[in-house]
């Protein structure tokens, strides 16, 4: 399994990359662990929040559909999303090609900086994932 | 749970398994579902299928029982053609679908794993019951069958086989053999491709396995292994059905569209419910949709244009051909029309959904 160092995850397998945004300060990027898209097979179908909405931790945010079965997606973190991947819509297969980069899912403007520092780091979240 | 002789294999590449019918069977390969599909409309997709079933129906009252027993006619078959039926009960409800080969002094019939003890109980309380002698075996574990799919299949099967394979029209079967080993092929097939399905000895099944791959390989035609996700989305875009979602025991052919495969012109079994459908019309249709935003997966609701609950969903999915999201649902005759506007309740929110015509893929060999 490919590990974003960079990024932190939860256990239902989002990740949550910090990285600066345009305004100053930072946002948070949430995708889906190449871990998470090898089990699931080839991703068909993704549906995102518009940005403005309004996200809790742990809140399902969107769906992921493989061929044979649809998944939610939970927030890592609360915030406001500031972008959804658009090019999802046209090419959800971006997903099983490069999670970490391509295949990100959105942008949020996170209110609680703490939340992220709470979520496993790669190591933890490696050992979580190899348990399955 | 059942394994095939193949088994091993799947899981030595990779092959993600899961229960099908009673069988751990391979539902994807590394390669990944939408990619196999795209390879067997390409070029050779091979499938282990050695959970269907296969009975032999012989004796001397056999021509009668078989025709008696099955929807489609049968008695206009020559030795060596092949043909699509169903299996009705007296109500005219579809126990199973069937392929039908008329080999000389016997009938080969294939029949689904999930169908098969009632099949089999089906075809033996009839036999005892038949005026004439009739012998009805299960061969079931004994045979192992493979498809080979795709619009070079039949170029590798030249290339395997002591036999022409090409010179064998659609919907026939012959005798041949591959490498040393004893193969009935029926050129049928179950994905809208060109191709067969292979009978031979289970302990074979390896050996004849690899073979083709590496045949196909070494002449630089693309042969790979196809899944169960993938051999599903290949059926269902090329309009074929799926017991237990467009045909099953609670839905007779007329709702479902196989008049075709109903040989209205002979006695069998189910034929007075069929005929009485036909002269009240049918109460719901099988329909084919084309749904915006979401895949329509079997359950969900189907909804006509003012919100109102229609249908169900019995199969849909992801159509990597022809790259739509699509479903089968059963709705009124009056909503079944091509054009008709409809939504589909994907997790509680309605989706635009199009009646199309079926189906969505239209099948080489019918081109």
């Amino acid at each position: 399994m490919k590990i974003d160092t960079n990024a932190r995850y939860q256990a239902s397998h989002e990740y949550a990359r910090k990285e600066a945004a345009a305004s100053g300060g930072f946002e948070i990027v949430v995708g889906i662990s190449d871990h998470a898209q090898e089990s699931l097979g080839d991703i068909v179908f993704v549906e995102l929040p518009a940005a403005g909405k309004v996200l809790k931790k742990g809140e399902a945010f969107g769906v992921v559909e493989s061929v044979k079965a649809a998944s939610d997606l939970y927030a890592p973190v609360s915030g406001k999303v500031v972008a959804a991947n658009e090019a999802l819509s046209g090419d959800p297969s971006l997903v099983n090609k490069d999670c970490y980069g391509s295949g990100w899912m959105i942008r949020v403007a996170p209110t609680d900086p703490a939340e992220w520092n709470a979520l496993l780091d790669a190591a933890a979240y490696e050992k979580e994932a190899g348990k399955e | 749970m059942h394994s095939t002789a193949l088994h091993d294999w799947h899981v030595a590449h990779g092959a993600k398994m899961a229960p099908f019918a009673g069988y751990d069977m391979p539902i994807s390969y590394p390669t990944g579902a939408v990619e196999e599909h795209l390879i067997c409309r390409r070029s050779v997709g091979l499938f282990d299928i050695d959970h269907m079933g296969q009975l032999v129906v012989s004796g001397p009252g056999a021509d009668e029982f078989v025709s008696a027993t099955v929807s489609a006619k049968v008695l206009d078959m020559k030795d060596w053609d092949a043909r699509y039926s169903l299996l009705l009960d007296e109500k005219g409800l579809v126990l199973d679908d069937l392929f039908i080969y008329r080999l000389p002094g016997r009938w080969w019939i294939v029949i689904n794993a999930g169908n098969r003890a009632v099949d089999v109980a089906w075809f033996n309380a009839r036999a005892e019951a038949f005026p004439k002698s009739v012998f009805v075996e299960d061969r079931s574990d004994a045979t192992y069958m493979i498809a080979v799919q795709g619009p070079r299949a039949i170029e590798l099967m030249d290339l395997v086989s002591d036999r022409k394979v090409s010179e064998l029209p659609r919907f026939t079967a012959g005798d041949l053999k591959i490498g040393g080993i004893p193969v009935l092929f029926g050129r049928t097939g179950y994905t809208g491709e060109d191709g067969g399905e292979l009978f031979f000895p289970a302990a074979q099944a390896e050996r004849l396995w690899s073979l083709l791959i590496e045949r196909g390989g070494a002449s630089g035609i693309e042969t790979k292994p196809i899944g169960l996700a993938a051999r599903d989305s290949l059926r269902f875009e090329a309009g074929m059905p799926l017991h237990g979602h467009e045909i099953s025991a609670s839905i007779n052919p007329i709702e479902a569209g196989f008049k075709w495969a109903c040989g209205l012109d002979k006695d069998f079994v189910g034929k007075a419910a069929v005929e009485a459908v036909i002269a009240s019309g049918p109460a719901r249709k099988l329909v084919g949709l084309e749904v915006e935003g979401g895949v329509p997966r079997e359950g969900y609701e189907v909804a006509d244009a003012a919100g109102m609950v229609v249908g169900k969903v019995v199969a849909g999915m992801f159509c990597p051909t022809v790259k739509k999201y699509a479903a089968n649902a059963f709705v009124k005759p009056e909503l079944a029309k091509a054009g008709t506007a409809l939504k589909v309740l994907i997790r509680g929110a309605a989706k635009d959904a199009l009646v199309v015509k079926r189906p969505l893929y239209v099948p080489a060999y019918r081109r």
